[in-house]
Parts: C-alpha cells; structure tokens; sequence
C-alpha cells in the first residue's frame, strides 16, 4: 500500500491527538479508589496482623482490649461475620478470615444520617471524616450496616503507645474509622495496610482506570461484596 | 481638729484600696509587658505577612483543615509561590515554631484563650507529644508525667 506523505502525516497527528485525547480524560475523570481483598492469600499467614498493625500504628488507633470500648480500622473476622447470611456450616473450612474495614460505599448511610456533615463522601469515593467537626451522636454508627466504626468512651491517648506525630489522635467522644489513608494518597502513597502485607492480599486502586490492577484482578476473578443487597454499594472487593 | 490624726489615716486607707490593682500585680509579679513568643530562627518568613498572620492565622488554619480533609489538598500555595504541606504539626511546628509551649501558648495564655487543637494534634516535643492544652491548667511536672504515662 502506498501512502502519501501528506496522508500520512495526517494520520499520525490524528492518532497523536486521539492518544493525548485519551489520556486526557483519563486524567480529568475522578479517581474512584476501591480495595480488593483476597482472603486466600492472606490465609497463607494465619497469625499476620501486620496490615492491622501497620494502620493502627500510623494514624494512632488506641489499643483497648475491652471488646466493648475497643477502637479498630481494619480487622480480621470470619468469613460468617464478614458474610452474615452467606454462611452455612462449611464457611469457615471453605473460605479464610477477611480483612473488614470501611466499605467507602457508593450510597453511605453514614453520611446520610451525620447531623453536622462530619462525615462526607468525596468526588474520589472515599468516605472522609472530619474528626473536628464529630459531636459524638453515633448516629453514624447506627446506619452502618458494616461496623466499620468506633466510638471513643474515653480519652484515647493513655492507650497509644508509640504515638505517629503525623497524624492528630482522637478525643473522647469522637467516632473514627478507615479513611482509606487520605492522608497518604495526597501525597501519592499507597494506604499503610497495602504496603505492609507481606502477601499481597491487599490491591488498592482506581476503578475509573480500566487499566487499574484493581479492575484486572475483579476482570480476572470471582469475587463479592459485604451486603451489597443493602444498596449501599460497598467499594471493597473481595476475591474467591 | 483633734481628728487631724485620723483624716490622714483614712486617707491612706482610702489610697491603698484605690492602689489596690497595682499593689495586688506587684504582690503577684505580674508586669505589664505582652506575651514574648520565641520566634524561628532560621525563617524570616511566615506562610503569608505577618500581620495577617498575627489576625488571622486562625482563618488560615480553618482553610488548611478543610482543603486538607475535604477536598484532600495536602499541598498550599502562598501567594509569594512557595509550597507548603498542610500540616500542623509537620509545617508550622516542626518547620519552624518548635514546641507549642514555646510559641502557641505565649500568647494563647496571655490572652487566656483555650486551645482545643491540641487535644488531638500532637505537640513538637519529642519528649511529650501529648502536651496539655492550656484548658487542662498548667504543664507542671507531675501533669506532664502523667500525661506521657
């Protein structure tokens, strides 16, 4: 085939610009972060907690033993707490513990329900707190449908061990959780409980690229969501 | 005028209570000088003038906390184009001010005014991150002890 050079120089500039076109809109969409768990492979540590660890440590969750004043961001449950009404007597041979933590769900009940917009959905589709601006009604807490929240009873401070400087601490009367390391990303980090598993088991991305290793493993994998039958459109996978 | 004698002493009398504020700031070695922050030394400049800076520093630290949390801005832009990270502890603090006792609380105390940004946000002072707020009363000994416990 013969091709002018007219042509041809035509042709390459188009195909220039509908790759900068391209890019471009990748790059103007909103990112829409999301994690992908896979419970198999953070099987193959039965006794790691390094992710619970690593999270707990870099934004200053207290550490409480008693179950009911207890504060977590991210924590390992079996498969029938993680998965109420998908379980059946076999459920816990069949499938390991999961990591739960915030959904950052599409439709946040949470944020439906805070009185004072201490909670809010961002254009990224992470579900933030402004740990200023919580009066400590809990309503938050009531709507999730996760647990993914906890309530400071008392001053957190006597419980953090090796304080980060980094990030604030809480004060009584505060409701905390997973703000999927908003913190971190601003800076271009991946979260802290991404980076510390030994095992990969935790994959952190953008759903809005189709690139994204998040949409390659959910391409390529079987996997559900925590009640998604709720509508509130959770935005943590987890792989079969 | 045999009361001569008792005029002037109510009179003195009568001065002293009218003296009173100063005889009671003398007795308490109050003075009437300002608060004395401890200034950076190695920075001339703050994130914007300094007289914006002395009357509002507050505002701009309600705009850094809502860039920083809502629209999740973790870098500032001063007018004079220098960049900032947003953080209190890591920019304002550890950048410049050092410890909150040597420079937030001169003037916060002086002018009794309670800081609640340090019931969560950590203090520059490696030895007590957790530094009590002006509310809590002092920052004696004992409290900071207990406080690092």
């Amino acid at each position: 085939m013969i091709i002018s050079r007219q042509a041809f120089l035509r042709l390459s500039g188009c195909s220039f610009l509908a790759g900068a076109a391209r890019k471009l809109k990748a790059a103007l969409a909103p990112a829409r972060w999301a994690m992908v768990v896979d419970p198999a492979a953070c099987a193959r540590q039965p006794n790691c907690t390094k992710c619970i660890t690593a999270c707990h440590q870099a934004h200053n969750v207290p550490s409480i033993s008693d179950s009911r004043r207890e504060i977590h961001w991210i924590a390992k449950e079996p498969f029938d707490r993680a998965f109420p009404g998908q379980e059946d007597e076999y459920s816990r041979e069949r499938i390991a513990p999961a990591m739960v933590l915030c959904n950052h769900c599409d439709n946040p009940p949470c944020v439906r329900v805070c009185p004072v917009q201490a909670t809010f959905k961002r254009e990224d589709g992470i579900v933030g707190m402004d740990f200023h601006r919580c009066i400590g009604c809990r309503y938050c807490m009531a709507a999730c449908p996760y647990g993914s929240r906890s309530f400071n009873w008392q001053d957190p401070r006597p419980f953090i061990h090796n304080p980060n400087p980094d990030f604030p601490t809480r004060t009584k009367g505060v409701v905390e959780k997973c703000t999927f390391c908003s913190e971190r990303l601003g800076t271009g980090r991946a979260p802290a409980c991404v980076e510390a598993c030994p095992e990969k088991a935790l994959t952190f991305g953008n759903l809005a690229d189709p690139s994204s290793p998040v949409r390659q493993l959910l391409a390529s994998r079987r996997h559900i969501r925590r009640r998604p039958e709720l509508g509130t459109g959770p935005n943590v996978y987890y792989l079969l | 005028m045999r009361d001569r004698g008792l005029i002037w002493i109510g009179l003195a009398v009568f001065l002293a209570l009218l003296a009173f504020p100063a005889w009671r700031n003398l007795w308490a070695h109050a003075s009437a000088k300002g608060p004395e922050p401890v200034l950076p030394k190695t920075e001339k400049q703050c994130v914007l003038p300094v007289e914006y800076m002395k009357t509002s520093h507050m505002k701009l630290l309600l705009d850094w906390r809502d860039a920083a949390i809502r629209r999740g801005a973790r870098d500032y832009t001063a007018p004079d184009g220098r960049h900032f990270a947003v953080s209190l502890t890591a920019t304002c603090l550890r950048e410049c001010h050092g410890a909150k006792t040597d420079f937030c609380d001169r003037c916060h105390n002086y002018a009794a005014v309670a800081l609640p940004c340090w019931d969560c946000h950590q203090d520059n002072n490696p030895r007590h991150p957790f530094a009590p707020s002006a509310r809590d009363g002092d920052a004696s000994p004992e409290r900071l002890a207990e406080v690092a416990r």
